[in-house]
């Protein structure tokens, strides 16, 4: 039994042999600097970048080339986008609005800001993880700077109206930032049609490389450096920049945005497959986040009461399927994922979540294999449940 | 991130069950920090005869009370009640830091079982 199944595309994706064959060169000829400018291949370096930058800002969308900035990753771009406006606008207020299921990186740079004298409002969401434009609107107030809702949820899947957000920031004259991390490759992203003023990105959550990412920031918008140094990035964020990685983004960009349609079937119909599967051969289960057109095309996460998600991902592991877990245990923290809390899922159940995320090349194979061997372990898992022989008694009184 | 020893324990969980006219049952844990064990003795002249478990939690959970029921099984009552958690992971051949407490909670379920049974021992005299 060697099978392997990869099942965790929402935590990162494989590197296409396109794409890594984009980045070589950047290694092996065109190695310069992109800064230094008095001799040939810096001068390549350079241009190659303009081009890429470019190539970027054609396949967002973006109105102008200057308003595609690349960071080391979706974190940085995060947290840049955050810390660097509120900062840029401080003398015009210090509220910050986001939604209470962000990721990590937004959540984590709104609790820095309140340390510094910010206030951020974390707007609840509804069963589903959906916020709503209303309630952007009501939390709104004189001294508010910053926006920030993500574009699609990297747990439970959820759609966000990002649109109808960007127009009711755009009303109150506030800077509206989106972290589009899971939303590419995934849905078509298109920056002045969604009217979003900065978005972030992360390419190896779309088959491009690790440890390089994108903020687009819109002309006009102020925002303060994060990283400190040099004049790169038009002098907005220092550090050599990190050409053959940029040149894996662009192209794992560039690949995603062509094959979008395709992709997105493909991935619709796994997921809707996993999830009839499961729904069909396990009892006591429940789909979270949204069903069809809102939820993002490759997200699956189920909740199976009486068991652990841990321990559902080491028997899942022992049949070679990567899968992840809103479980404290897994998260490594004490409480489950905020996010499964947010929707208001009580602890027991939320501690019992699975997520699966299918990518382009799963295949109905996989599929198959998943459904097949995912029953006996969460009916095994049950059998040694302490809750599942208090529920039985129950049911038999 | 786990030892071998706990991979076993997890993949094959000794004394996993109820029995059915035990006379000692420790139950540890709540759901909501996503740990819950249940322990079931028979206890006879003293001594465990025998000992089963049901836990709800992560892999290292079922990992320590499946280890620890073994350490008990056959001893006395005073020889359990000296089960410490140290021993327990010492016995899987350590665990991660953020699990320590799986094995304090196997620990404390053993205790709880054998003071079921002591309350149930003086109930009847």
């Amino acid at each position: 039994m060697n099978k392997s199944v990869y099942m965790d595309n929402n935590a990162t994706t494989s590197l296409k042999k396109e794409v890594l064959d984009a980045m070589i060169p950047y290694y092996t000829d065109i190695y310069g600097n992109a800064s230094s400018k008095f001799y040939a291949v810096g001068r390549e370096a350079e241009q190659a970048l303009y081009k890429l930058r470019e190539k970027a800002a054609k396949l967002l969308g973006a109105a102008n080339v200057n308003e595609i900035y690349f960071t080391a990753s979706g974190c940085e771009a995060d947290n840049w986008a955050i810390k660097g406006v509120a900062n840029a606008y401080k003398r015009k207020g210090n509220h910050i609005i986001t939604s209470k299921i962000e990721h990590h990186a937004i959540l984590g740079a709104c609790e820095y800001l309140e340390k510094h004298g910010f206030e951020v409002t974390y707007l609840d969401v509804d069963e589903y993880g959906k916020v709503s434009p209303e309630a952007v609107e009501a939390a709104i107030k004189d001294n508010t700077v910053l926006i920030s809702v993500m574009t699609a949820n990297n747990e439970i899947g959820t759609i966000e109206p990002i649109k109808e957000i960007a127009e009711i920031a755009k009303k109150h004259k506030i800077v509206f930032h989106t972290d589009a991390v899971q939303a590419i490759g995934h849905m078509p992203i298109n920056v002045q049609e969604l009217g979003v003023d900065m978005l972030s990105l992360s390419a190896h959550k779309f088959h491009g490389p690790k440890g390089v990412g994108l903020l687009y920031i819109k002309n006009g918008v102020r925002i303060d450096n994060l990283i400190h140094g040099g004049g790169q990035e038009r002098g907005k964020r220092a550090a050599t920049e990190n050409l053959a990685g940029i040149a894996g983004l662009v192209k794992a960009l560039e690949i995603a945005v062509e094959n979008l349609d395709k992709n997105v079937a493909v991935m619709r119909d796994k997921r809707d497959k996993l999830i009839k599967g499961i729904q069909e051969k396990i009892p006591y289960c429940r789909l979270n986040g949204p069903v069809g057109e809102d939820r993002l095309c490759n997200n699956v996460n189920f909740s199976f009461q009486y068991v652990e998600g841990e321990s559902i991902l080491m028997m899942l592991d022992m049949h070679g399927i990567a899968a992840s877990s809103g479980s404290a245990c897994a998260s490594g923290s004490l409480d489950p994922s905020h996010v499964l809390l947010a929707i208001g899922l009580p602890h027991e159940i939320a501690h019992g979540s699975l997520r699966l995320s299918v990518g382009e090349d799963t295949t109905d194979e996989d599929v198959n294999y998943v459904i097949e061997v995912l029953p006996p372990i969460i009916q095994r898992l049950r059998d040694m449940s302490p809750l599942y022989e208090d529920f039985l008694k129950g049911e038999n009184k | 991130m786990y030892s071998e020893k706990v991979m076993d324990h997890f993949a094959h969980p000794r004394n996993v069950g109820e029995i059915e006219n035990a006379n000692a049952v420790g139950l540890v844990g709540n759901a909501k920090c996503g740990d819950i064990m249940k322990i079931y003795m028979d206890i006879q002249d003293n001594i465990i005869k025998d000992v089963k478990f049901k836990t709800f939690g992560c892999g290292a959970a079922i990992a320590t009370s499946s280890m620890a029921t073994e350490m008990v099984k056959g001893k006395t009552v005073e020889e359990a009640l000296e089960l410490t958690n140290k021993a327990v992971m010492e016995a899987l051949d350590g665990l991660p830091a953020e699990k320590i407490h799986c094995s304090v909670l196997a620990e404390e379920a053993i205790r709880d079982a054998i003071e079921d049974y002591r309350k149930r021992q003086n109930e009847q005299q």
